[in-house]
């Protein structure tokens, strides 16, 4: 089978774009499959802090279309997973750096040896985003169920449909189920209704994910994380398993809910 | 809302849905690049072209957009005015 080649994009800037890059190569290398995560932020590298593989780094993507070294050379080895592979971003260029083709290329040879090339794209719909989508056979939305995030999202989705990318799957990162409960945040089916994508899934607001970020330890390796937990599921639903949607109830306490009665967000959902 | 308007069985939007309401006005505007102030001018001219030929019920007149999956329309829900007659040829 040929490699899915799987760009993550979102529109809006800090909605966790490389955080789910991050934790779902992670999570498909679990499960055995050959990834390489690929860095196209070019002047704003951040997927190797996250991966926790900074001290690694010789060469990155631009030495490599610039040919300034070989593409093995480039590729760092994650630390915990031996199928897991990092083609960081320069730092010092910018976007200019990597055009389309290049990437295109640089992808189709990636793609002969890994399962996945999952590719953590710039924010914003300039020529980053549009330079990330070009190698993609498969496109993953991330957003976060508030309003301007979905707003943008709508946005790259109708270029994504226009660039004939499509259809792109939707990940909603950062839901926090209690607000949900109390009417207060957008639930999942709000922004599937909104945006009418498909879902590939949702990411509950979890402190152990900036815990793991701090430690270079992506949550998808914590078993008891219940965002790693997520990204585990959405990567078997991206080797095509069924795997059920979470729904996330925070359970109140009875003082809790007997102070819900009588007050303003007491509202069920 | 207290316990009072609760068994009234009345209650103000949630801030969840009012941002649901105004995210999908805002995308039809987003999606279709027709802004509230063109859409008001498509509807006046609307207005004028079918005035020429058909006597409506001008207050009445509805242009909006309606959205399915991806899909936007543009809807005109035109009345006809009280004992309407085709204008003859002038």
């Amino acid at each position: 089978m040929a490699a899915q080649v799987i760009t993550i994009t979102s529109g809006k800037g800090g909605v966790g774009k490389t955080t789910t890059t991050a934790n779902i190569g992670v999570a498909l290398a679990l499960l055995g499959k050959r990834v390489v995560c690929l860095d196209a932020d070019i002047g704003l590298r951040n997927l190797d802090v996250v991966l926790g593989l900074e001290n690694r780094i010789v060469y990155d993507v631009v030495d490599v279309i610039e040919g300034r070294c070989k593409l093995r050379q480039a590729l760092i080895k994650d630390k915990r997973l031996s199928e897991l592979h990092l083609l960081p971003a320069s730092q010092k260029r910018d976007k200019s750096a990597v055009n389309s083709a290049d990437l295109v290329r640089l992808c189709e040879e990636l793609g002969a040896e890994h399962d996945f090339v999952l590719i953590d794209s710039a924010a914003g719909i300039e020529e980053g985003f549009r330079t990330a989508l070009a190698p993609a056979n498969g496109v993953i939305i991330v957003t976060n169920p508030e309003v301007s995030a979905v707003r943008d999202a709508d946005r790259v989705i109708g270029l994504i449909e226009a660039a004939e990318k499509g259809p792109a799957r939707l990940i909603v990162n950062r839901l926090k189920p209690g607000l949900v409960q109390r009417g207060d945040m957008l639930d999942t089916g709000d922004v599937l209704e909104i945006l009418a994508v498909d879902l590939l899934g949702v990411v509950p607001e979890d402190e152990a994910v900036l815990i793991s970020t701090n430690r270079g330890l992506p949550a998808a390796l914590d078993e008891k994380s219940r965002a790693g937990q997520s990204f585990r599921n959405i990567a078997r639903r991206l080797l095509g398993e069924e795997v059920p949607f979470e729904t996330f109830r925070e359970a109140p306490g009875l003082l809790q809910r007997l102070g819900r009665l009588f007050q303003s967000d007491g509202r069920s959902a | 809302m207290n316990l009072l308007s609760r068994l009234r069985g009345q209650r103000p939007p949630t801030s969840r849905e009012i941002a649901k309401q105004r995210l999908q006005l805002v995308l039809v505007h987003d999606r279709s690049q027709i802004s509230p102030g063109m859409l008001e001018m498509l509807k006046d001219e609307i207005i004028a072209v079918i005035s020429k030929h058909i006597e409506i019920d001008k207050a009445g007149v509805q242009v909006t957009f309606s959205q399915n999956d991806r899909e936007s329309r543009l809807m005109a829900d035109i009345p006809l005015a009280d004992g309407r007659h085709m204008r003859g040829p002038s």
